[in-house]
């Protein structure tokens, strides 16, 4: 059957039809969609995981266990996954192993643009690299029989543009393959030196069976173009850029497999063509291989390595005129996103803020606490890296600034790779301040279920992670509960913790505003007689509060009625009973 | 066919990505390729969103460029301001000129720009504007803003009342499908 399918979509429903069935991911834009769509595959086992790496293993052990097994996170969820992900390269798989990945070339929703296609050569773990959704369905098939051909993990690399774009498949029956039997095997399994001195040697040997399997693979194919002037070898979203700028003009050598990749096919396309021209986003990955085999190739002198491609910029960059329409002669408002109105997050920082405090931030929705107008983070990093920052600031700072600091992080962010740094706190016995912004769920990515939530993946009742518990477990004796739309408390508590010779947990706890369970009270008035038009609700950054003819003025199909501005209007204005 | 191309453009949280659902369903009924591209994550929260609708005999691409928009959906007025450069020459704008103020605007560092459907129309775009948000309310929610749009797009599009009302039965909650054909009509008629 034919069916709209976006990329994410289609990798899941590839896993269905693979015969996959354990699927452990962490959520991260824009890799999120894969796990939630094979989650809604009875016949898959489908599973949130703390973070990366415990992902990444859990799917190692189901896939020694004998099933097909699947992980998936974004490009900087790789990073912590990177330490598995290096000796899984060693000992190889059992049943097969896929690893989706995905990149965000223009960084919509990332704190870097890292290019993904490096870690495939540094592990030598071979990545297949989809262009489209039927591509996407279809590889995450291949990569299967290539797992268990060759003995590898797989990685199934995706990007922004093809994970979140719609494209038509066509999709098949499920083919689950008969359970493989697990058997002991240390010299395979076990990587210790002597063992993984002799997996090495396997490695290479895989790496040039790959390199020969690509020389013939269907999935790297040359598209004959009329004129031959010029040669493009591309892949990923960059080859339907190349076929909407130029149609069947050029030849293409479009790659599937991005590593290993082929040698002698790129050679011959090389010598069809007077100039040959890589088209990636980001790094020169493709265009280095070139240069290794001695090729004269243009690329990066053409291209940036940074941010995105798009069909425009191919067809300029290679010569061809572009004309955008026509813009307005007028300075048009930027719209950043913002904090949602009601949002637990907005108090607190407002709080941070007014108490003039340097405060460590994380990931998460509560990053947006650094925009105007309560830019109340000093730094954000990567998950986790408040936390650990705020004890070595505290340490080494040892002065008033010191003791003027706390992190900030959220509840998944928490448990993601918070918690190793406050055993830290704890260990090394720093006198930091830690908030954890607990609002029940994982926010930014859309809403997934975490350990503290009480929920699985699935929607069913869990074993819920009590924060107060771990805190106290891991050594912190001061753990504070605040309700973060009491600001009056939050600045009371915030100053007892600092105060405190010891270090300390204060848990922010409201859920976040969009969760359909939470029950707002409605929209409060605005009461234009009282209102001084002092702008004190305004510090606040509510979508919901504007200033009209000098009053302010609540729009009320924003407006949930958190009651945070009226804590803040001296006169009256603001309220339920204006 | 050539490809056509249309760019639905909003605020976070407005409705936009049924809309693209909706046609997608539709254009692939219609036996076209099609191509759907959106972006999630954090530019939902808020923050200007645009989605890209492509469908012809082979669409390669899954985002339109500047110059490439044979029509542009917007949900708020700013918002088509700020994408006149993706139209064709001749293209068009349809727009609810509900006008929602952006973080800038609301603490007082910027202006929202005056006169825009005018201005729009005087670099020879075809702006058709319609009040959509009231529309909307009048069919039942505030929130079938997106089905009100949906019925103006109708007007300029060459599909059947039949295609259209199949991909909205398939595209919205069964107890809200009297309400959202209203907002559809109204859209089409006002």
């Amino acid at each position: 059957m034919k069916t709209l399918m976006l990329g994410n979509e289609a990798v899941a429903r590839g896993l269905y039809e693979g015969g996959c069935s354990f699927v452990s991911s962490y959520p991260g834009t824009p890799s999120t969609e894969i796990t939630e769509c094979a989650a809604k595959y009875e016949e898959l086992y489908a599973e949130w995981a703390p973070n990366e790496k415990v992902a990444l293993e859990a799917a190692f052990g189901a896939c020694l266990s004998g099933k097909r097994s699947f992980c998936a996170m974004k490009h900087v969820g790789l990073n912590v996954a990177a330490d598995p992900l290096f000796t899984i390269s060693y000992t190889g798989v059992n049943a097969g192993l896929v690893i989706g990945v995905a990149d965000d070339a223009g960084m919509h929703s990332s704190q870097n643009e890292q290019d993904s296609r490096h870690y495939a050569q540094a592990s030598k773990i071979p990545m297949l690299e989809p262009s489209d959704s039927a591509e996407a369905l279809a590889f995450a098939k291949l990569a299967y029989e290539l797992s268990e051909t060759y003995d590898t993990a797989v990685l199934l690399k995706m990007c922004t543009r093809v994970s979140h774009s719609q494209s038509v498949v066509e999709t098949g029956e499920r083919v689950l393959p008969e359970r493989k039997k697990y058997e002991k095997n240390p010299g395979k399994y076990i990587m210790m030196p002597a063992n993984a001195k002799k997996r090495h040697p396997e490695v290479e040997a895989r790496t040039k069976a790959l390199t020969a399997w690509a020389e013939t693979a269907m999935i790297n194919r040359i598209e004959e173009g009329i004129d031959k002037s010029c040669g493009i070898i591309t892949s990923s979203t960059c080859y339907q850029y190349v076929k909407e700028a130029f149609g069947d003009t050029y030849p293409v050598l479009k790659l599937g497999m991005i590593w290993p990749m082929p040698e002698q096919k790129i050679r011959d396309f090389a010598a069809t063509v007077e100039k040959l021209v890589v088209v990636e986003e980001l790094d020169g990955f493709i265009e280095a291989h070139c240069r290794n085999l001695g090729l004269a190739v243009s690329g990066k002198d053409l291209f940036s390595n940074i941010g995105e491609l798009s069909q425009n910029l191919v067809k300029e960059k290679l010569g061809k005129d572009v004309q955008a329409g026509a813009a307005l002669d007028e300075a048009i408002p930027a719209r950043p996103p913002v904090m949602c109105a009601g949002c637990p997050h907005r108090s607190i920082f407002y709080v941070l803020k007014k108490m003039n405090l340097t405060v460590l931030g994380d990931i998460g929705c509560y990053t947006l606490g650094a925009v105007q107008p309560l830019s109340a983070i000093d730094t954000t990093v990567c998950m986790g890296a408040s936390i650990s920052g705020l004890h070595g600031f505290v340490k080494a700072g040892d002065d008033e600034r010191a003791e003027r600091t706390v992190a900030v992080i959220g509840d998944s962010t928490f448990i993601h790779s918070g918690v190793t740094g406050l055993i830290n706190i704890a260990y090394n016995e720093s006198n930091s301040t830690v908030i954890i912004l607990d609002n029940s769920i994982t926010g930014m990515t859309g809403h997934q279920q975490n350990p503290t939530t009480g929920y699985n993946l699935k929607g069913d009742p869990c074993t819920k992670i009590d924060l107060e518990s771990l805190c106290h477990a891991v050594g912190i004796k001061r753990v504070r509960v605040v309700d973060p739309y009491d600001m009056d408390a939050c600045q009371a508590v915030i100053g007892e913790e600092l105060a405190a010779k010891e270090p300390s947990v204060i848990i922010s706890r409201r859920p976040c505003a969009l969760l359909k369970y939470v029950k707002h009270p409605g929209p409060i008035c605005s009461d234009p007689e009282k209102c001084k038009g002092c702008k004190a609700c305004m510090k606040i950054g509510c979508p919901a509060i504007s200033m009209v003819d000098g009053k302010a003025k609540i729009d009320v199909t924003l407006c949930v009625g958190c009651g945070v501005c009226e804590q803040l209007c001296k006169f009256d204005a603001l309220g339920s009973d204006t | 066919m050539e490809t056509k191309n249309i760019m639905i453009v909003g605020v976070g949280g407005q409705g936009t990505l049924l809309a693209s659902k909706l046609l997608g369903r539709l254009l692939l009924g219609k036996g076209f390729d099609v191509k759907v591209s959106e972006v999630h994550g954090m530019s939902q929260r808020g923050g200007s969103v645009v989605t890209y609708v492509r469908w012809g005999d082979r669409v390669c691409s899954p985002i339109i460029d500047k110059g490439q928009a044979d029509c542009i959906l917007s949900f708020e007025l700013l918002e088509a301001a700020r994408y006149t450069e993706f139209l064709k020459p001749g293209g068009r704008i349809i727009v609810n000129s509900q006008q929602i103020n952006p973080m800038p605007v609301i603490a007082g560092m910027a202006a929202y720009p005056e006169n825009l459907e005018e201005k729009m129309a005087a670099l020879g775009i075809q702006v058709d504007a319609l009040d959509a948000l009231s529309l909307a309310e009048e069919a039942g929610s505030s929130k079938a803003v997106n089905l009100v749009l949906m019925g103006r797009l109708a007007k300029h599009f060459d599909f059947t009342e039949e295609e259209w009302m199949d991909a909205i039965e398939h595209s919205v909650p069964p107890k809200f499908l009297e309400l959202n054909r209203k907002a559809f009509e109204l859209g089409q008629s006002a």
